[in-house]
């Protein structure tokens, strides 16, 4: 299957409803052994009389979640291989010292996204990460070296708040799997990288409403339509009466600060599209 | 059933002409077993309304968080009480006020975000509670000061924010496969990753240009942080010190599925 129609069908609703045989999630799960297996079935019957419904539905749907997370790893561990091999960041540079930590651990999440999926896995995309020419991240056209690096470290930028929402979205279709606690384990570290990459290009490491930041190409709205939520289950935080512990500031600045949105599959295949080259 | 009677006491340091040090104000006792102090109170109970012996006061009967989806709402709710109370003495002190404004700025960032996280909590689980409101986690009470925290030094308080910042990490990490409801779930997403920002911001002040932000000494060679037990972090908390109020965390759901 080529990735765009993994991307797709990721995206439609078929996949949703799509299940695996019993002996295929056996086959899945084995990689974190047979123990987690046995013990997931019982609460899978045992869901249908709770409250958690969405348990037993997307028990078996584990794969697509999974399959997307895959896809974002590669195209980050492919991005700073790549970022770190162009000489584009100066040698000993906290850029590059970021760099080569956050690269260790995305390639680790291929690894182990690759292991968890097992035959469910997925082949790596092609990547294009001048998105057909828009940007020159490697300097690998006659863009001068600062501009190169300055649209490295937006796409860097992008790439992890993309993570961070991206994951957001799946925790609800990985409730009740195994999967649940290492994607959780995951999205944190991707919230990490966002931090330093957004206080290296001089913001804070935390989002503010839906504003993408200074400097950000305005491809990237994408990943920040959707941050500015005000209100957290049913409550108007911005409204709130903080009574003896005042807000410093901007309240409403404050709260969309406080709290990580989701962003759905469709949305996060469709940032990944951007620098994927179909090959179909 | 009595609640128990705890409440957050900010002593005002500007007035109290006691220095700069506005401390939580530590009026309880040290932490106890809950089955001993539960019997102990219901005891008390008999003879309800003794005012002439002030001391020594009885032994106010402990909250225990609860189990279920409520359990990890108490649970979150007293470590955002725990972040939102240090972070609030922080800003009284003197290495708030004399850091430069970078430093403060992201203490204020700090201090919002705990603060609107606590405050989420607390009018959620009243909301959750409305018909059985001694179920909701109280007020606690903390003591910087018992736990060997100096608001006025830059190291005590960067150190002990990249603990509390790590401790929140690990801990809504390893709460998410106890949830049951979707929703909170979800929501506890949304604070996670805010806390790892701050993690991250945290440790890349303590120790510049290094690849401490996401460090190998928490983070293992799969690229994944940690994901803690609520009763290991209840241990760590309780063993800080830090926490004036006696709770207890022994019926807390286990987790889904162990990985």
């Amino acid at each position: 299957m080529s990735i765009i129609k993994m991307l797709d069908e990721f995206s439609s609703e078929n996949l949703m409803s799509k299940k695996s045989s019993r002996r295929d999630m056996f086959g899945t799960l084995s990689s974190f052994g047979k123990k987690a297996a046995i013990a997931a079935v019982p609460f899978g019957l045992a869901s249908k009389s709770t409250k958690a419904s969405a348990a037993t539905s997307m028990f078996f749907d584990h794969v697509g979640p999974l399959q997307l997370a895959l896809t974002l790893e590669y195209l980050e561990a492919e991005f700073y291989l790549r970022a770190l091999e162009s000489g584009v960041l100066e040698g000993g540079s906290r850029e590059e010292t970021a760099f080569m930590q956050i690269s260790k651990h995305e390639s680790a999440h291929v690894d182990f996204l690759m292991a968890a999926l097992a035959e469910d896995s997925i082949d790596s995309p092609t990547f294009d990460f001048t998105a057909g020419g828009a940007f020159d991240p490697f300097n690998e056209g006659d863009t001068s070296m600062e501009v190169s690096r300055a649209q490295m470290l937006a796409l860097a930028q992008a790439f992890e708040d993309t993570g961070v929402r991206a994951y957001k979205g799946q925790a609800g279709a990985l409730m009740g799997t195994p999967y649940l606690e290492p994607a959780l384990q995951i999205h944190s570290v991707e919230a990490k990288h966002a931090s330093e990459i957004r206080r290296i290009r001089g913001l804070k490491g935390w989002i503010t409403g839906n504003d993408r930041g200074d400097g950000m190409p305005e491809a990237t709205q994408d990943v920040y339509d959707g941050e500015e939520v005000t209100s957290q289950a049913g409550i108007d935080l911005v409204g709130y009466d903080y009574g003896d512990s005042p807000i410093a500031g901007d309240v409403t600045a404050a709260v969309t600060q406080a709290f990580d949105e989701p962003m759905s599959g469709e949305t996060a295949t469709a940032i990944a599209s951007l620098f994927i080259v179909d090959e179909s | 059933m009595k609640k128990p009677v705890v409440k957050l006491e900010l002593q005002d340091g500007k007035n109290s002409g006691s220095s700069r040090r506005r401390f939580i104000k530590m009026s309880s006792l040290a932490f106890a077993g809950s089955t001993l102090l539960y019997a102990c109170s219901e005891d008390d109970d008999f003879n309800p309304g003794m005012e002439p012996e002030p001391e020594p006061e009885p032994e106010p009967e402990v909250f225990d968080l609860g189990s279920g989806d409520l359990g990890i709402l108490n649970y979150a709710y007293a470590l955002e009480q725990l972040e939102a109370a240090f972070y609030t003495a922080v800003r009284s002190g003197s290495y708030y006020s004399g850091a430069p404004a970078e430093e403060q700025e992201l203490f204020d960032d700090l201090y919002n975000h705990e603060v609107i996280h606590r405050e989420f909590f607390r009018t959620a689980i009243a909301a959750a509670t409305a018909d059985t409101p001694e179920a909701m986690l109280p007020d606690l009470e903390f003591d910087l000061e018992a736990a060997g925290i100096d608001i006025n030094s830059r190291d005590s308080v960067l150190a002990t924010a990249m603990l509390l910042e790590d401790t929140g990490v690990s801990a809504y990490n390893g709460a998410g496969d106890r949830i049951a409801m979707a929703d909170y779930l979800v929501i506890a997403g949304k604070i996670v990753s805010v806390e790892a920002r701050h993690a991250s911001a945290i440790r890349s002040l303590l120790n510049p240009n290094s690849p401490d932000f996401a460090g190998d000494d928490v983070i293992d060679e799969n690229g994944l942080d940690p994901a803690a037990d609520p009763a290991d972090i209840y241990s760590a908390v309780v063993d800080l010190d830090v926490v004036a109020t006696p709770f207890t965390a022994n019926n807390l759901p286990a987790p889904q599925h162990e990985s």
